[in-house]
């Protein structure tokens, strides 16, 4: 029972990873440019929550709602203040100006909530379900993040799809120029997909807490690195793709950790991702681009 | 003296002499500001990091500048050369050789190692493109990291032992562990000076300038800019890749070495994804392909957080937001303007000088 109680922690991790891969491989799509702020993020929407229930008193709702508000504003903010200046920019100067909004936030949250590591409480209470007599147990939490994980894979499929909106964003991840040519507002589009983006950073972080309630400045670094990993295993700019990467990661973390050694988890996770780029280059649901000559 | 004077009128050597000339003079300013007692602790612990984070910026110059491909796990090279070395050092250190010869030898064979490591990650690395080949670096840094953390290595009169995860044997009587797992590497004798880094700063820069100088230089530029015409007219593309990337990782293998010399305690956590990160930063800042920037943007970059130390906890976040507004900066219309101002000066002046000449 061991394996699948393995099983149950993998694919709960994995979900998280996914909708963090999720806003990664949106904002990827359509800005074509790593946003390695985006773990930062989650790392923000961790906080609000924590301050909105433990300082503030808030009930539990009130507080995500809080957290998805404040970040979906700090995307968009993050994107008109740093990146739109760089559309036009080679993409390692945006890359580095990600990485310089990333230490900004890190350090501006070591300035406001300090260093000390902060007892994050589940959004999910109650007492784990116990399964075959108590051999397999399922904590709320996870139940609670694989089925947000699942709804939010299923609307983002249906919005990009179906939505006028989304077939902007479509649009304009394809070819910015036409899609300005034909009547879509470019700089509408990218900072909506930046707010979907960074509202669910926000969702992810507080169930990232929730799940290993811990919360320090740093907290959103080495998952962003795994989900960003995720969306790159899926192939990079796929829906879908993030999904299964996410949860396909988790699963092998998972089980690295308990069957090699939890030392080598990430070694072993990247080791597969390795593998699995050098046999198919653009992910496991990434689109083959043919080179012209 | 004729092939001198040839040399130096080229472009390559003017470049190279120019190089020499000014690392030497600084180099020189540095001693003299020592010997009077000028230069505050505080800078004289910074000397060898920043020779170390200069040689860094350069092999990485190397394959994100001119080979054009973007690494984000340099500082995994920089990870096995400190930790090859040590274990060099460590062999060495009864044989009674004197301290610097100990010191080029970790070196030399931190760098041979930090390239065969070049080899193992850049024959698959080097097949992918773009993003991808990114993270695929960014993977292969923390892959080194996680193996470093659980690496034992002792040494007795039997030789060198290893294991990895535990450790597996046991010592001799005379034994000593070099490398203790996820503790890593304590109670190594200092080696590094300033002098040596220097030297090193001067080995690298006359290499690298002289390779991207040569016809293989040429031959990864070409590359870089066009890999199918590149194809097309007879390069090796896979060759001259491979090159540039090993020579890079071998580089920032002997930077490593150099680095880990100059402290008694290292961990693998030392060079992880941030250091990599933070080279990038330099080399970027400095301008891709551009040398001297990365050296200056390193030395800049390395001193700015400890000058800001005076604004106490709030440096970082100021580095932040000057990294962010630096970026901003240099690829504004503003700063276009203000080049196109100077070079409307410059061209107002060359006609004024041919009306006066005329």
């Amino acid at each position: 029972m061991g394996f699948l109680n393995h099983l149950i922690n993998g694919i709960s991790l994995g979900s998280i990873y996914a909708i963090i891969a999720l806003g990664y491989t949106m904002v990827y799509g359509i800005a074509k440019m790593l946003n390695f702020a985006h773990g930062d993020v989650i790392m923000v929407g961790g906080y609000m929550c924590f301050c909105a229930t433990a300082y503030l008193g808030w009930p539990t709702a009130a507080g995500i709602l809080l957290a998805v508000v404040v970040c979906t504003v700090l995307g968009v903010v993050i994107e008109r203040l740093a990146y739109k200046p760089l559309r036009q920019a080679p993409a390692l100067a945006v890359l580095i100006t990600a990485i310089g909004v990333s230490y900004f936030l890190q350090n501006a949250a070591l300035q406001i909530w300090g260093s000390n590591t902060k007892s994050f409480s589940s959004v999910v209470q109650g007492s784990p379900i116990q399964l075959f007599d108590g051999q397999i147990s399922i904590a709320p939490v996870t139940l609670v993040t694989v089925a947000v994980c699942v709804v939010i894979m299923i609307v983002l499929t249906l919005f990009t799809n179906r939505s006028k909106a989304g077939t902007a964003m479509r649009a304009v991840s394809e070819d910015k120029g036409a899609a300005q040519l034909m009547g879509i507002n470019v700089n509408t589009t990218i900072s909506l997909t930046f707010a979907i983006g960074s509202g669910l950073a926000a969702i992810a972080g507080v169930l990232l807490c929730s799940a290993y309630p811990t919360l320090t400045p740093t907290t959103g670094a080495m998952p962003g690195i795994k989900a960003f990993t995720a969306a790159v295993f899926g192939g990079i700019g796929s829906i879908p793709g993030a999904f299964v990467g996410g949860i396909l990661l988790g699963v092998i973390e998972i089980f690295a950790g308990a069957y090699v050694s939890t030392q080598l988890a990430n070694a072993i996770v990247f080791a597969v991702l390795i593998i699995v780029l050098l046999v198919k280059p653009d992910g496991l649901l990434g689109k083959r681009v043919s080179e012209k000559v | 003296m004729q092939k001198l004077k040839k040399y130096a009128a080229s472009k390559a050597g003017r470049e190279t002499l120019v190089s020499f000339g000014i690392v030497i003079i600084a180099f020189v300013v540095m001693q003299v500001l020592l010997s009077l007692g000028m230069v505050s602790s505080l800078l004289k612990s910074l000397l060898v990091p920043i020779c170390a984070y200069v040689i860094m910026a350069v092999s990485l110059n190397l394959t994100v500048g001119i080979l054009g491909e973007l690494s984000l796990g340099h500082a995994g090279f920089m990870s096995v050369g400190a930790f090859s070395g040590v274990v060099a050092v460590t062999c060495l250190s009864g044989g009674g050789m004197p301290e610097p010869l100990q010191l080029a030898i970790a070196i030399v064979i931190g760098g041979l190692c930090a390239a065969v490591a070049g080899v193992i990650v850049g024959v698959p690395v080097l097949r992918l493109k773009g993003d991808y080949l990114a993270i695929v670096t960014l993977a292969f840094g923390e892959i080194i990291k996680s193996i470093v953390n659980v690496l034992y290595v002792g040494l007795d009169s039997s030789g060198l032992h290893f294991s990895l995860l535990e450790q597996k044997f046991e010592l001799a009587e005379d034994g000593e562990m070099i490398i203790n797992g996820a503790m890593g590497v304590s109670g190594v004798s200092r080696l590094s000076t300033f002098t040596a880094g220097f030297v090193l700063v001067l080995v690298t820069l006359f290499i690298i300038l002289n390779l991207i100088h040569s016809r293989a230089g040429r031959a990864v530029m070409a590359v870089r800019d066009n890999k199918i015409a590149a194809d097309s007219i007879g390069i090796s593309t896979t060759r001259y890749k491979l090159m540039a990337f090993v020579i890079s990782a071998a580089f920032a293998g002997m930077a490593g070495t150099l680095y880990g010399m100059n402290y008694t305690t290292i961990t693998a956590s030392k060079f992880d994804f941030n250091t990599s990160i933070l080279i990038l930063v330099f080399v970027v800042l400095g301008g891709l392909g551009n040398i001297w920037g990365s050296i200056i943007a390193a030395v800049l970059l390395t001193v700015l957080p400890e000058v800001l130390r005076g604004v106490g906890d709030y440096r970082m976040l100021i580095y932040a937001i000057l990294l962010i507004a630096m970026m901003l900066f240099n690829n504004s219309p503003l700063k276009q303007r203000l080049l196109e101002k100077r070079g409307m000066k410059q061209m107002e002046k060359l006609e004024r000088q041919e009306k006066g000449g005329a």
